[in-house]
C-alpha cells in the first residue's frame, strides 16, 4: 500500500469537506425526507402514539392519541418534551407528529369553544388513568353540559363516599381535561376548588357553559 | 363517543420494561435529531436518487426495533448501522442489475459546470470504492462519526475501520492529485 503523506491527506480531506458544503440545500432536503417518513408512519398506522398542536382560546394545546383515541390533552404551559417523555415512558416511545390525524379533535374543540357543541363525540383512550381515576372521571363524564357536582358527590358516584380528597386528586391528574369535564366539579357550597389548568380557565369553561349564573 | 381502557395493551411495568423504555426519547425527536446525519451519509453512499428510499427504509426499520432498545444505547451509532445496511442492500441490488454507479451529472446538476466539479468528481469516486471503504469515508466526512462509531455501524473492529478509511483515502488521493 502506498503511503499517503500528511499534506496530501489534508488536501483530500479538505476536498471531501468542500464537496459536502457544496450541497448547501442538504439540511432542507433532510428535513423534507424526515417529514415524508413522519407522514408515512402516521398514514400506515405504524406509530403507537401520534400528536399534534391544537389551537384553543387558552393557547396551543398538545393533543396525543393512540389507535383507540385521544389519550392526552396538555395545556400550553406543559412542556412538550415532558408530555411526550411521559407518554414514551408510560405507553410507548413510538411517538410521531401527525397533524393531519387530528382534524376531528380540532373541529370538536372549535365547536365546543364557540358554544355550538355541548358533548364530545371523539374517540378516547383512558389508558393513562388509574382504576380509581376511571371511576371518578367516568362519573365526571356523565355530568351534563352546564351542570356541576361537588367533589363529595363525584366520590360517592365513584363508589367511595368518603373519598372526596382522593377524588380531587384523580380529577387533578385528568389526562384529557376539557373533553373529560373535570372543570364541572366544585367544592360543596359553590367554591370553585382547584383546577390543573389554573382557576381562571376553570371559570372560563364554566362561564362558557353557563354554569356560573352569578358570574363567580 | 367510545372510550377504551387499553386492556388489550397494558401499560408496561416492571423493572425490565422501565430500563428499556425509560431513557428513550419519543421517536419524533430521534428522527429530528439524526435525519441530517443519515441523509448526508446516504446521499454520499448511494447517490441522491436512491437516498430517499434508503432513508425511509432506515427509519421505518428503526421504528420497528425502537422500543426494544436499551436505555443508554448510542442512538446515532445504532441508526447509522441500519443506514449502512440499507445502503449495502442498495449497492448489492445495483450490482445484480449491473447498473452503473450514478455518474457525476446525476449527483447534483446545479454544480456540473461549476468550480465544485472537482469535489463532485471526488464524491462520485467515493461511490465507486469497495463497500467498507465507501462506508468508512462517507461516515467519517459526511456524517462526522468518530472511528469507534464507524466501526459499530460497519460491524467491524475499530482497527479495521481505521484501515478501511485509510485504504479508501489512498485510492481517492489519485482523484485530487490529477
Amino acid at each position: 500500500m502506498t503511503t499517503v503523506t500528511d499534506t496530501e491527506l489534508g488536501k483530500l480531506e479538505q476536498a471531501l469537506r468542500r464537496g459536502r458544503r457544496a450541497r448547501s440545500g442538504e439540511r432542507e432536503t433532510a428535513a423534507a425526507a424526515a417529514e415524508r417518513v413522519s407522514s408515512r408512519i402516521a398514514s400506515e398506522g405504524l406509530a403507537d402514539i401520534t400528536y399534534a398542536p391544537v389551537d384553543s382560546p387558552f393557547g396551543t394545546l398538545l393533543a396525543a392519541a393512540t389507535s383507540k383515541g385521544l389519550v392526552r390533552l396538555a395545556f400550553p404551559e406543559e412542556h412538550v418534551d415532558a408530555v411526550l417523555g411521559g407518554l414514551a415512558r408510560r405507553i410507548s416511545p413510538r411517538i410521531i407528529e401527525a397533524p393531519a390525524s387530528f382534524d376531528a379533535v380540532r373541529r370538536e374543540l372549535d365547536e365546543y369553544f364557540d358554544g355550538s357543541r355541548r358533548a364530545f363525540e371523539l374517540e378516547q383512550d383512558w389508558t393513562l388513568m388509574s382504576a380509581f381515576g376511571r371511576k371518578v372521571l367516568g362519573a365526571t363524564y356523565d355530568i351534563p353540559y352546564g351542570g356541576v357536582l361537588s367533589y363529595a358527590e363525584v366520590a360517592a358516584e365513584a363508589g367511595s363516599p368518603r373519598g372526596s380528597r382522593a377524588a380531587g386528586n384523580a380529577l387533578g391528574s385528568n389526562p384529557i381535561p376539557i373533553v373529560v369535564p373535570c372543570h364541572r366539579v366544585l367544592r360543596s357550597g359553590g367554591n370553585l376548588g382547584g383546577y390543573g389548568g389554573g382557576l381562571d380557565r376553570k371559570r372560563y369553561l364554566l362561564n362558557l357553559e353557563g354554569a356560573l349564573p352569578d358570574g363567580r | 363517543m367510545s372510550v377504551s381502557y387499553g386492556v388489550s395493551r397494558p401499560i408496561r411495568s416492571g423493572p425490565r420494561a422501565r430500563t428499556m423504555a425509560g431513557g428513550l426519547p419519543p421517536f419524533q425527536r430521534f428522527l429530528d435529531t439524526h435525519s441530517e446525519c443519515v441523509w448526508r451519509f446516504l446521499v454520499s453512499s448511494v447517490g441522491p436518487t436512491d437516498a430517499d428510499d434508503c432513508f425511509q427504509e432506515t427509519f421505518i426499520a428503526a421504528l420497528h426495533g425502537y422500543p426494544r432498545l436499551r436505555a443508554g444505547s448510542n442512538l446515532r451509532a445504532w441508526v447509522m448501522t441500519i443506514a449502512h445496511n440499507k445502503a449495502m442492500d442498495t449497492h448489492r441490488a445495483r450490482a445484480r442489475r449491473a447498473l452503473p454507479v450514478e455518474d457525476v451529472a446525476a449527483v447534483d446538476d446545479r454544480s456540473t459546470a461549476s468550480p465544485r466539479a472537482v469535489e463532485e468528481t471526488l464524491w462520485s469516486a467515493v461511490r465507486e470504492l469497495p463497500d467498507r471503504q465507501r462506508s468508512a469515508v462517507a461516515l467519517r466526512y459526511m456524517a462526522d462519526l468518530p472511528h469507534r462509531e464507524i466501526a459499530e455501524a460497519i460491524g467491524c473492529s475499530e482497527e479495521a475501520a481505521r484501515r478501511s478509511l485509510h485504504e479508501g483515502l489512498t485510492k481517492l488521493r489519485k482523484v485530487v492529485s490529477k
